[in-house]
């Protein structure tokens, strides 16, 4: 079965003419993308739904992928987000009770393009030497010269809005659980699934909104919160939602960010992003919150981040401080405004997948909702 | 939280002695311990009654105590000691239990000793299955159990709600023992009586059967700031209904989706704050139904376990080492992840890479028990096996496991997978009832699911088919329905996902039988997919040298990739490797000298520790001189398997193909095989075939001692005795020689370890039984017929060469008289019933043997003496299991000193005495598993026992009692009554025995003959009735605990039953037995040292130190006095 005998159908390479050759998984053709690599364990049905991986290519370093199928409720949005899929096995078979399909039907109906029977601990150590770059997954006779002539010259993820190609077209609204206790808009930048249902849980209902939604529109609505979400591509390139914040966080409504949201809070008060080598992607991170002392693992998947300096400051932001710091590069993993009801978290604490162990923050933004209501 | 500095001084009990369900995993748990505290300027006290562990190395603990690890003799550590802190959860359940008596009896307190890592609550709270369903119902989360009985009653009452099957688990006992499913009242009630005996508190537990679950276990850490990490998931691909110990067992967790692996990830953090095990690591199993995914807690351990030492040899995280840090004040984000060492030790280890585990079983040890796997556990070892994928790491395992497959294989006959056909009824029986052999049984009906299921006709029982002409499709057996791998799914309860896994394996084998011709690439994919150069020979009927030079005419080599704690996401530190056949290969051998040291490979009967003692010694021993060391095992248990112990460790398994590989990617300048027993033994001749440069004793000398023809030959030219003996390649051949050298005889065949199928026989009838009972003779494998010397005194002697200086580590005079394999005999150094001469005649052949056979490193010889002659039995040319035992009791380290003279130093530069002394006298004493097998306890030329204690004190007498102690044979001090019940010929001997315990006051109860005998010669006994000569009997008095002391030695066929019940009832009752005179004798001597003498606990190292350092007298009395037999002490 596991095409011992054929030779080499599909290769990954990348832009600085590294290849790797394997076998196609789900849709056979063409893709390109930024490649990074997720050490998450589980969860590669949320991994491929994460709408923040919009444009990249995700190599997977855990080798068996597939081993429970997929399922419906592990969606978290409509359709796979992943530009393409690298990884080392696929399962023939899958067994859990909670499946509804085997991964490689999935990935065929939903069109991704992946490579498996890949070395991705070789991919991994790569990326991890040279960094994050484009790359392609593409048929193993195809001219190597010209594909990497169309890795060149796809477009970097510096400078990327991908954030609006992502959002929701139209606003919905998440019902919350029991009665309504709060009235939150989630401005959409590609959310999870997860963090409006954590918030519904929390007695919110939240309305979904799309990236490009207006400021005006937003505060005309008079919400008891803005929660600014994850996503994908360049901080710098996305706009609208920082007025918002602005707005918001004068008016003193409280302001949850996550992820892309947490970098566009820190732009809104002065702060800078860039770009880190190979990114943080997994579920396994340590970070210590400074307020409490104590360590959290966190589920991650940022390519950028925001720039810290000394004790507790935030360099062009001195109304923002630092709140949670990475223990593997010491990077910024969380802010809370000064004397404002506004605090962001660069890592992912609705999960899906990843430890359950920052749950705590959606509490504080209900606390925060229920203080300044 | 910086560590504590309110405390200087800590106490780290060890487990003991090996015993299944706690083996070498506690040496590697507490020598991580004891490093990690001295590290951090700590003084370290260490209690430990196994001689054969790293730990008890006198370099490694500040003060080490071999003594016997009972609440009593502790106490005396602690109050010479004082202690601050004691560290309970680095010694398994014995640690545990100690900790909570001294506690529960008020002694911690008066000599204000803190626990650390663990307190009394959460132990107890674990512990009482009462208050850990309460405490679990607490959190939200439910168990199995269906409750707590103290009596049979009880226990009716509650498996009416459980109902059948119902599991019944006694509590506070090890791994199980004493546990079982019943299917039925009558079990029932018969496995509840057995486990409220079983139980120290009296307790068993009824558990609602969940068999057929998925069984997981998670290893969680916490720190005292309430920091929580999941080191490891581990699931089990054998279901629940299995012991975990004896289950295969898979990491990371293969089969849950991230919502349920989350989902316990929460359950297992609840858990452990629930309980409160404040900082350091526990165990937390859970059952899943695979039908919804209901979560059940199935138990914590509050320590670290054998399950924790796999996941910080399948993770890189050191869980131990850590705990032992976070037990002092540290929290996980202040200390290094050891393995990158920039990234802290708060985090959660991934994966890249699939680890399985197998466990290694010695049924054909205890041929009585029916080797059904079940709650308790069994198995005697285990071997880990890392592979990029499942499938690889499954062949590996199989590999390591060292059952004489090649991989993933099925034997040369259904008889061999313990199969009576493979025709769909019978396998799926076969499946149902979990053993040893069913992973090849498994393969055996998955290759029927391929062909169509019914299975080959004409492999079924002639007569099935009816008319029996042509076993054609139209015969019964093509009326069968196919069989199916839904079918196996319900037999076995094994995820289907595994299933569809191992189906691929077979799929891919028969494609690769059956193309033309093989590809380079499909060859690389085999090997990838972790085929053995063996297996695929075999596929293609070719040899394994021929596949071996294809593969590496095409450069088809394995990769060696990193186990790194992080997936690859940082750079490593410590060069902790696996092979696999991918792109990249991350070994970079350095340009240093490098040796490589083979290890022993999973413990068996026969194959401990010792060896993985001897193999670590040397590790250091050449670390020090300057060597890179590069350690090869596949044992997850072991010291030899941390990572920081050797320079590298390349954790694969130890067969040809793995360890040539290693050797020409690493090009050493030697090969270490002497030292890990028979494993690497038996491959230095291949690897020496191929080029390997072996170091030390040339391998034809291990030829030469194991030749029959060759030995003979040798023993003539040095000038040794052996006893008359013969060679016999068929029972007739057989018949001739027995009659030749006189009977009784021992009869084994060639090459065996550590006594298979060795026996005793008495007559020609037995002989010619033994051969369809035991061994099939065949040319190729003779069998070899010594002449039993009866009543010969035997002596073990430990000896290192570098081939022109001979020094005698040690000459050990076993306890028991010959007939007992030495590793089930006491042994005691120095030997103190032999004669100068003797002596002096046992140092010379030792010299000459060693010198003719070119040793260079440590040898082993054992003799024989009887009437002042002395006979070779066998030589050994490598380590023994004896070398940690002599280097306790001499201080002087054979293994290190082996290892340096196999790398070129000689034994005069090395400043080593010509024969060691000991201070004072050694015992060592052996452990068996007769609590777990219900067999007899009579010992035999086949060795039975796990493992070994050691007592050492200044007199014979104390030094037995103490090492009798740690086994676990508690003599009766204070007097109380004896039963003796012994043959004709043991009659005399036994008179002035009986006088002897008459004068210390007990009561002597002996049956009819040796009644009589003992009153004619004035010896008070009173009669007492065997089994079946009225009532209340020998048993009866054992059951109501109304004899103290059982002296039986065998009294011919006729009783044998009645023998056999009475030392059942013995074990079962934990009354002390023995079973030869020597042992009566010896015991006799210990009840009057533990009378007369004020026991005392004494450090080795105060013990060893030199003369006029505060040393002891027995260390000042010259070597050759004691040897001589002159020890005025006896």
């Amino acid at each position: 079965m596991i095409q011992t005998s054929q030779r080499a159908e599909a290769c990954l390479l990348l832009e600085d003419g590294r290849r790797f050759d394997g076998f196609f998984l789900g849709k056979r053709g063409q893709t390109l993308g930024e490649i990074v690599f997720n050490t998450a364990m589980t969860g590669y049905q949320e991994i491929l739904t994460d709408p923040s991986y919009t444009g990249q290519l995700v190599t997977m370093t855990y080798p068996l992928i597939g081993n429970y199928g997929v399922n419906d409720a592990d969606q978290e949005s409509s359709r796979p987000a992943a530009a393409g899929f690298v990884v080392r096995e696929v399962a023939r078979a899958h067994s859990s009770w909670r499946a509804d399909a085997g991964l490689e039907d999935y990935l065929v109906r939903h069109g991704v393009v992946g490579i498996q029977s890949v070395d991705t601990r070789a991919v991994t150590r790569h990326i991890r030497a040279a960094g994050a770059m484009r790359a392609a997954i593409a048929d193993a006779r195809a001219d190597e010269k010209a594909l990497l002539e169309r890795i060149r010259a796809h477009p970097r993820m510096e400078g990327l809005d991908l954030a609006c190609g992502v959002s929701t077209p139209e606003r919905y609204v998440v019902e919350p659980k029991d009665r309504t206790r709060f009235r939150v808009f989630a401005y959409d930048l590609g959310v999870k699934a997860n963090s409006p249902r954590l918030l519904a849980e929390r007695g919110c209902e939240v309305t979904v909104v799309p990236a490009d939604t207006p400021a005006e529109e937003i505060a005309r609505e008079r919400p008891d919160g803005l929660f600014v979400s994850n996503g994908p591509g360049d901080p710098a390139a996305v706009e609208m939602a920082i007025e918002t914040i602005r707005r918001c966080a004068r008016e003193g409504v409280p302001v949850f960010g996550i992820c892309l949201g947490h970098q566009l809070i820190a732009r809104a008060f002065g702060a800078e992003t860039f770009k880190l080598p190979f990114g943080h992607h997994g579920a396994n991170h340590p970070v210590r919150n400074l307020e409490l002392g104590t360590v959290e693992i966190t589920s991650q998947n940022h390519g950028f981040a925001v720039r810290g300096g000394d004790g507790d400051e935030i360099p062009g932001a001195p109304e923002l401080r630092l709140t949670h710091v990475n223990l593997y590069d010491g990077t910024v993993e969380g802010m809370a405004h000064r004397s404002l009801p506004v605090f962001c978290v660069q890592y992912h604490p609705e999960a899906a997948p990843g430890p359950h162990d920052s749950r705590y923050l959606f509490d504080d933004f209900v606390s925060l909702m229920e203080a300044s209501g | 939280m910086p560590k504590r500095t309110d405390l200087q001084n800590i106490l780290i009990l060890g487990s003991g002695p090996i015993v299944i369900g706690q083996a070498c995993e506690f040496d590697y748990s507490g020598t991580q311990a004891v490093r990690a505290l001295r590290e951090e300027g700590y003084r370290v006290v260490l209690v430990n009654s196994n001689p054969a562990t790293i730990m008890t190395d006198p370099e490694l603990a500040d003060r080490t105590y071999i003594e016997p690890l009972t609440a009593e003799w502790v106490e005396r550590v602690i109050e010479r000691e004082r202690p601050d802190a004691l560290l309970p959860t680095m010694g398994g359940q014995t640690a545990i239990n100690i900790a909570m008596e001294l506690e529960q009896a008020g002694v911690l307190e008066r000599y204000e000793v803190e626990l650390i890592g663990a307190n009394a609550r959460s132990i107890s709270m674990c512990e009482d299955r009462e208050e850990f369903t309460l405490a679990m119902r607490r959190i939200g989360l439910e168990v199995p159990a269906g409750g707590v009985a103290g009596s049979i009653a009880q226990a009716r009452e509650l498996v009416a709600g459980t109902g059948y099957p119902a599991i019944i688990r006694p509590g506070f006992t090890l791994g199980g023992t004493g546990g079982g499913i019943a299917y039925n009242a009558a079990e029932f009630e018969d496995l509840v009586r057995r486990g409220l005996d079983a139980s120290p508190i009296t307790q068993v537990l009824i558990d609602r059967s969940v068999i057929g679950w998925k069984e997981y276990e998670l290893e969680v850490v916490r720190d005292a700031s309430d920091n929580v990490i999941v080191v490891c998931s581990i699931e089990n691909f054998d279901p629940m209904g299995i012991h975990t110990g004896d289950s295969i067992t898979v990491a990371p967790a293969q089969t849950l989706t991230d919502v349920e692996y989350q989902r316990m990830r929460d359950a297992a953090i609840a858990v452990i704050r629930e309980i409160g095990v404040e900082a350091g690591g526990c165990n937390i199993q859970f059952a899943v139904n695979p039908e919804d995914g209901e979560l059940l807690v199935v138990e914590m351990n509050p320590r670290v376990s054998r399950s924790s030492a796999l996941a910080s040899k399948a993770t890189g995280f050191p869980i131990a080492r850590v705990g032992a840090k976070l037990a002092v004040g540290f929290v996980l984000s202040e200390l290094p992840n050891d393995i990158t060492r920039t990234t802290p030790a708060s985090f959660e280890p991934v994966l890249d890479y699939v680890v399985t585990k197998f466990p290694r079983f010695a049924f054909e040890k205890f041929p009585e028990t029916d080797g059904v796997l079940g709650v308790q556990m069994q198995a005697v070892g285990e071997t880990m096996a890392i592979g990029r994928t499942f499938r690889a790491s499954w062949q590996k395992g199989l590999r390591g496991l060292e059952v004489g497959r090649a991989g993933w294989t099925a034997g040369k006959s259904l008889a061999d997978d313990g199969l009576e056909g493979d025709d769909r009824a019978t396998l799926l029986a076969a499946l149902r009832i979990p053993t040893a052999e069913r992973p090849f049984q498994l393969r055996r009906a998955l290759e029927a699911v391929l062909r169509g299921g019914a299975g080959d006709p004409a492999q079924s029982a002639p007569g099935d088919s009816g008319a029996g002409t042509s076993p054609g499709r139209g015969g019964g057996a093509g009326a069968e329905l196919p069989l199916t791998l839904d079918d196996i799914f319900r037999a076995t309860g094994i995820d289907p996902w595994f299933l569809d896994q191992l189906m691929q394996v077979i799929e891919d084998e028969q494609e690769y039988a059956n193309v033309a011709e093989v590809t380079p690439a499909h060859l690389r994919a085999m090997k990838r997919d972790g085929f053995s150069d063996r297996q695929l020979a075999a596929l293609r009927g070719e040899t394994e040298a021929e596949v071996r030079a294809r593969r590496h005419a095409r450069d088809i080599r394995p990769t060696y990739n990193v186990v790194d704690t992080c997936a690859g996401e940082f750079p490593a530190a410590t060069p902790y490797y696996y092979s696999s056949y991918e792109d990249e290969d991350e070994s970079d051998p350095s340009d240093r000298d490098k040796i490589l040291i083979l290890g022993s490979g999973p413990n068996r009967i026969g194959q401990g520790i010792e060896f993985d003692y001897c193999c670590v010694q040397a590790v250091l021993a050449l670390r020090e001189a300057g060597y890179e060391t590069i350690m090869v095992n596949s044992n997850p248990e072991t010291v030899s398997t941390d990572f920081d112990v050797s320079d590298k460790l390349y954790f694969e398994p130890l067969t040809l193909e793995d360890v040539l590989e290693i050797v020409e990617r690493e090009q050493p300048i030697g090969v270490v095989v002497q030292l890990g027993g028979q494993t690497p033994l038996s491959l230095a001749q291949g690897l020496a075939d191929a080029g390997a440069p072996i170091l030390g004793t040339p391998v034809d000398a291990i030829d030469r001692a194991e030749d029959r023809e060759r030995f003979e030959r040798l023993c003539r030219r040095i000038g040794a005795a052996v006893p008359p003996n013969g060679v016999a390649t068929s029972v007739e051949e057989a018949v001739k020689v027995g009659r030749r050298v006189g009977y009784p005889v021992l009869v084994r065949p060639s090459y065996v370890l550590g006594g298979r199928a060795m026996h005793i026989v008495y007559d020609e009838a037995s002989l010619r039984s033994y051969f369809v009972r035991a061994v099939e003779a065949a040319p190729e494998h003779p069998v070899l017929i010594d002449r039993f010397l009866e009543d010969a005194f035997e002596a073990d002697v430990d000896a290192l060469s570098d081939g022109t200086d001979v020094v005698i580590g040690g000459i050990m005079q076993h306890i028991e008289e010959a007939g007992i394999h030495s590793g089930d005999s006491a042994c005691v150094l120095p030997a103190y019933l032999l004669t100068g001469a003797e002596l002096e005649e046992i140092r010379e052949l030792t010299r000459r043997f060693a010198l003719e056979l070119g040793v260079v490193g440590v040898m082993n010889v054992q003799y024989a003496i009887r009437g002042g002659r002395v006979y070779v039995l066998e030589v050994n040319p490598r380590a023994s299991r004896t070398v940690p035992f002599v280097g306790k009791a001499t201080g002087v380290p054979l293994a290190r000193l082996a290892a340096r003279v196999m790398a070129g130093e000689r034994l005069a530069d090395l400043n080593v005495p010509g024969e060691p002394s000991v201070p004072g006298v050694a015992v060592k004493e052996a452990v068996f598993p007769f609590n777990r097998f219900d067999v007899d306890v009579l010992l035999g030329p086949e060795m039975r026992s796990t493992g070994e204690v050691m007592g050492f004190d200044d007199s014979f007498g104390m030094a037995f009692a103490k090492a009798q102690t740690s086994a676990g044979n508690h003599l009766p001090q204070g007097g109380g009554t004896l039963i003796i019940t012994v043959n004709d010929s043991d009659k005399p001997t036994v008179t002035p025995l009986a006088r002897r315990f008459h004068d210390l006051g007990f009561r002597i109860l002996a049956t009819a003959g040796t009644c009589a005998y003992l009153n004619r010669l004035g010896v008070p006994a009173e009669r007492i009735f065997k089994v079946n000569e009225g009532r209340p009997d020998i048993v009866d008095m054992i059951v109501s605990g109304r004899a103290q002391l059982l002296v039986n030695t065998p009294l011919g066929k006729k009783s044998q039953y009645d023998d056999f019940t009475m030392r059942r009832a013995a074990i079962t009752n934990g009354v002390p037995y023995l079973t030869t005179m020597s042992a009566m004798t010896a015991a006799c001597d210990a009840v009057i040292a533990l009378r007369s003498r004020v026991p005392e606990v004494r450090s080795l190292q105060d013990r060893l130190a030199p003369p006029g350092n505060g040393a002891p007298a027995g260390a000042a009395v010259p070597a050759d006095l004691v040897a001589a037999g002159q020890d005025p002490r006896g």
